[in-house]
């Protein structure tokens, strides 16, 4: 944890913003620069500075869910976005679904792919973060041990 | 465990709603099939394969799936009370319910890809049941040894049933069983008999791998009864009847089958009367039994087609409500000991009826469905194509042996008197509804089956249409109850019965001696070739670690630079031979960032602080991203951005917990370093160019750009690559950063204890050498 009130003032802008600027990227990846993975990051690296502002116990409780149930949830999406078409439109596995003629501005057509990239955003997400926060505990750890 | 505690029904029998209704629709096929029709549902699921996610109903895998859901519908309600109070019995039911759908794929799949898949699925909820009480050391070895066993052998099927799809040139079990002559004559018939054999006697438990069966009743009683003797056990032996149209009705499967399975039959016999434990009694019965089933299918007649069908019945009925009994005598006696128990006809009056039932179709005493399958068993011997003797002594002498533990079973615990000397436990009280409703339906099934044996319904209908199955072609098949010709079989039968008594009789007396005597001989046995080997693997990959990871983080970078170098260096530079070098067309900008680089790379190599080196590689990562940009990668460059950023927040919080920067090297070290970090530079270096040179394949880069928007609906390429196009690659890829994520938790958690303290720096291979060292000694 630092103790700076320009560092702590400063995330608590960037943090909104990053996470707004996160889901950004996430919807707009089918058309334009983006995707889940980028948005991951970028939103990992939000928490990552509430962890150095605030200490990792508030950045837990700012998530709430735990990083695992991020990882979970993540894979179940993905999976679920491949079994769509074989279980309920008898196309083989991962075949790509689309409502055609919905067309959202900025997202595109709504698709199993999108599904598919959440997915990929929340388990990529629970990962960074899980090793982040384990680290960081670590190391708070072996400082307390050391005074 | 099994805390006496607990009297009432518990709360999750309703989950047998589950298992019953699975067992109300396959009873509604029962007619269908009955009549030769064979309903089958199928999906596509990765055509380009001939991979389809298909299933379908003959005789055989209706026989299995009705066995399979009725049990686990009594097996559901069993454990409701069994597994009452555990905190974990939330995830009991779900592994639970996890192996049956899986079990019900294994003997449904009709595609042998898909068989493998469920195949591998019952391996793994096996594990986790065998394993279910997880902190407790016996548990965790009986369920990695299961697991290793019969993984290592699904890898043997996979192979082999790939050598088989090739051989019979089709990924479909319904029409690969009616091309045995095709595969019969191929030059892979041998290579997949053999692989597939060691599958399957792997998962049925057959010498010499019967080993981890009586180990994996570690597990709780409601699985015992259900894994490892009703249904998972089976998936062997329903694999080998599967295929035996294809593969067997040869001189190799007669001799294999025959052989392995009469002397498994015979040593599990031969090991179970002399067990102490009632369920290990069972355990080794089990892996009698599986091995007669291997037997009968090896001798490929009829009578041993109709003998193996009936007697898979009759053994999962039989074996399942045993183990049910097991449980509910440790439950209420707080012991399993047949040293400890006795006279529990009076206290347990419910759960003696279900035994009576269950042993008496166990030793093939008339009217119940067990004398019916010991006849047809003893007819197939006699009638075997070899006329041997020996083969039906080996069927008699099994079958005596289990006669003689099903005595031990009825008559120790609940018609002898209680030993005065050694009391269990508790006082033993009646088992509550939910524990003593599944030995006495399985046990009535046993009996009503065996009066109406001869019943079409029965007969022809029901096990006419699974031996038909197991032949390959339909079959006339009449059971009769009451023989219809006074042969050798029914005097076998009696010999069999009376010296089975006889066993009982004088089983205490030399149980002792032959426990000690085995204890000799399983020196030579195999499983302790499963220990051996496993020691042997441990003990090769310490040493490769040693030599590999000694601790040094350098000593890994250089073992990396060094087989880069190796592997791609000579390539390079020969490809560079006689080709010009691309003009040099550097933009300024291109210019700036570049000089950049290696500004940075200078200032990383002169610093004396940590924390400069982690910023200067970062100024090096975001200039790389800076070319990205240049070039059109958005995409790359904003990931590469994040990843940077990231990167040096761990490095940030890794740098904690190293020890101060200290200079360990000397010149020579440094030279040593140096020419390292120049050959892996240059390699690099002409790796680029003569990739400069070589002329793209474009063909692939321009299918993706056309067909992105088309086939995918995006404009982004690179995101519909990896969402779509290759959106398989990128499943895998999360599980794998998933899986990372857990292994870094737990290296974390659990070596940092050992790990060198920011204010002692030591000697980094010291502190790995030894780290079974207790912590307070530093």
């Amino acid at each position: 944890m630092i103790q700076s009130l320009i560092l702590r003032t400063a995330i608590r802008y960037l943090f909104p913003l990053l996470l707004l600027f996160a889901l950004f990227l996430l919807l707009r990846g089918h058309y334009l620069p983006g995707g889940g993975f980028v948005a991951s990051l970028v939103a990992s690296a939000a928490f990552a500075l509430v962890m150095f502002g605030f200490g990792v116990e508030h950045a837990r409780e700012l998530l709430r869910l735990h990083p695992l149930e991020l990882i979970g949830t993540g894979l179940i999406a993905v999976v679920s976005s491949a079994l769509l078409a074989p279980l309920f439109f008898q196309k083989p596995f991962m075949t790509g679904l689309w409502l055609d003629g919905l067309h959202i501005p900025a997202i595109g057509t709504l698709g199993s792919p999108l599904l598919f990239d959440i997915g990929v955003f929340l388990a990529v997400l629970g990962v960074v973060l899980h090793i982040i926060f384990t680290l960081a505990e670590a190391v708070q750890e072996e400082g307390e041990f050391n005074e | 465990m099994s805390g006496s505690t607990h009297h009432g029904n518990g709360r999750h029998w309703p989950l047998a709603i589950i298992p019953l209704s699975l067992f109300l629709f396959f009873t509604t096929l029962i007619g269908r099939v009955g009549h030769g029709d064979t309903p089958l549902w199928s999906w596509a699921w990765v055509p380009q394969l001939n991979i389809t996610f298909s299933f379908h109903v003959d005789g055989l895998a209706l026989l299995m799936a009705l066995i399979i859901s009725g049990v686990g519908t009594l097996i559901f309600i069993y454990a409701s009370s069994y597994m009452a109070g555990d905190p974990q019995i939330n995830r009991f039911y779900a592994i639970l319910t996890f192996f049956m759908l899986a079990m019900l794929g294994v003997v449904l799949a009709d595609n042998i890809v898909l068989l493998f898949v469920f195949w591998e699925l019952t391996s793994i909820s096996s594990y986790l049941l065998i394993g279910f009480k997880h902190e407790k050391a016996d548990s965790q070895r009986s369920a990695l040894q299961a697991l290793l066993v019969t993984g290592s052998g699904g890898m043997c099927l996979m192979a082999g049933l790939v050598l088989l799809g090739l051989a019979a040139d089709s990924w479909q079990l319904s029409e690969i069983i009616y091309l045995g002559e095709q595969i019969q004559s191929s030059a892979l018939y041998l290579p997949a008999l053999i692989l597939v054999l060691l599958g399957a006697f792997t998962k049925s438990a057959q010498f010499p791998f019967h080993f981890w069966l009586p180990n994996a009743m570690a597990a709780p009683t409601p699985v015992s009864a259900y894994l490892h003797s009703a249904t998972m056990v089976k998936a062997g032996v329903y694999l080998l009847a599967r295929l035996n149209p294809a593969l067997g009705q040869n001189d190799i499967w007669f001799y294999t089958l025959v052989i392995f399975g009469g002397f498994t039959g015979l040593l599990g016999g031969w090991l179970a009367w002399q067990q102490v434990d009632l369920k290990r009694i069972m355990a080794y019965s089990t892996v009698s039994a599986l091995g007669v089933l291997v037997f009968l299918i090896g001798l490929g007649n009829a009578y041993a087609y109709e003998a193996a069908m009936v007697f898979l019945l009759v053994h999962s009925l039989y074996k399942g409500a045993l183990f049910m009994t097991a449980g509910a005598i440790d439950h209420s006696t707080g012991t399993r000991d047949i040293r400890q128990l006795g006279g529990l006809m009076r206290a347990m009056p419910y759960t003696f009826v279900g035994v009576l039932l269950a042993t008496t179709s166990m030793a093939g005493v008339p009217p119940l469905l067990g004398f019916v399958g010991k006849e047809l068993i003893y007819k197939a011997t006699v009638e075997s194509y070899t006329g041997s003797v020996y083969v039906t002594l080996t069927a008699v002498v099994t079958n005596i042996l289990v006669v003689g533990a099903g005595a031990i079973i009825l008559f120790v615990p609940f018609l002898k008197k209680q030993p005065a000397d050694n009391p269990p436990p508790h006082h033993p009280h009646p088992a509550p509804l939910t524990m003593w409703l599944g030995p006495i339906v399985l046990g009535t099934a046993a009996l009503l089956s065996g009066l109406f044996v001869g019943s079409e319904f029965f007969s022809e209908i029901l096990m006419g249409s699974a031996i038909s199955s197991l032949a390959g072609q339909p079959q006339e098949v009449h059971l009769h109850l009451i023989p219809l010709v006074w042969d050798i079989v029914p005097l076998l039968s009696l010999i069999t019965v009376a010296l089975g008594l006889a066993v009982y009789a004088v089983h205490a007396r030399f149980r002792d001696p032959m426990q000690t005597l085995n204890g000799r001989v399983s020196r030579f046995g195999p499983e302790n070739g499963y220990f051996g080997l496993l020691d042997g693997i441990l003990w090769f990959a310490g040493r490769v670690t040693r030599l590999l990871q000694n601790g040094y983080l350098r000593n890994y970078i250089m073992m990396i630079a060094f087989t880069f170098f190796g592997l791609v260096g000579g390539y390079s530079l020969i490809g560079r031979i006689g080709l010009h070098p691309s003009p040099l067309n550097l933009r300024p900008y291109e210019l700036i960032v570049g000089l950049i680089i290696i500004l940075a790379t200078l200032f990383i190599l002169q610093t004396g602080s940590r924390l400069g080196a982690v910023i200067g590689l970062g100024v090096i990562g975001y200039s790389i991203a800076y070319f990205y940009l240049f070039f059109g990668a958005p995409d790359l460059a904003m990931t590469q951005f994040s990843v940077e950023t990231l990167t040096v927040i761990l490095f940030v919080l890794v740098l904690f917990r190293l020890p101060r920067f200290l200079s360990l090297t000397d010149t020579v070290t440094k030279v040593r370093d140096g020419i390292v970090a120049t050959a892996v530079g240059l390699t690099m270096t002409l790796l680029v160019l003569t990739d400069l040179d070589v002329p793209t394949n474009l063909e692939i880069a321009n299918y993706y750009a056309a067909e992105a928007y088309k086939l995918a609906h995006g404009r982004n390429v690179v995101n519909v690559i990896l969402v779509d196009f290759r959106g398989l690659d990128t499943l895998v890829e999360v599980t794998v950063l998933a899986v990372a994520a857990l292994g870094v938790y737990a290296l974390i958690k659990a070596t940092r204890r050992y790990l060198p303290h920011p204010s002692h720096p030591s000697h980094p291979t010291e502190q790995f050498d030894e780290d079974t060292r207790t912590p307070e000694k530093r």
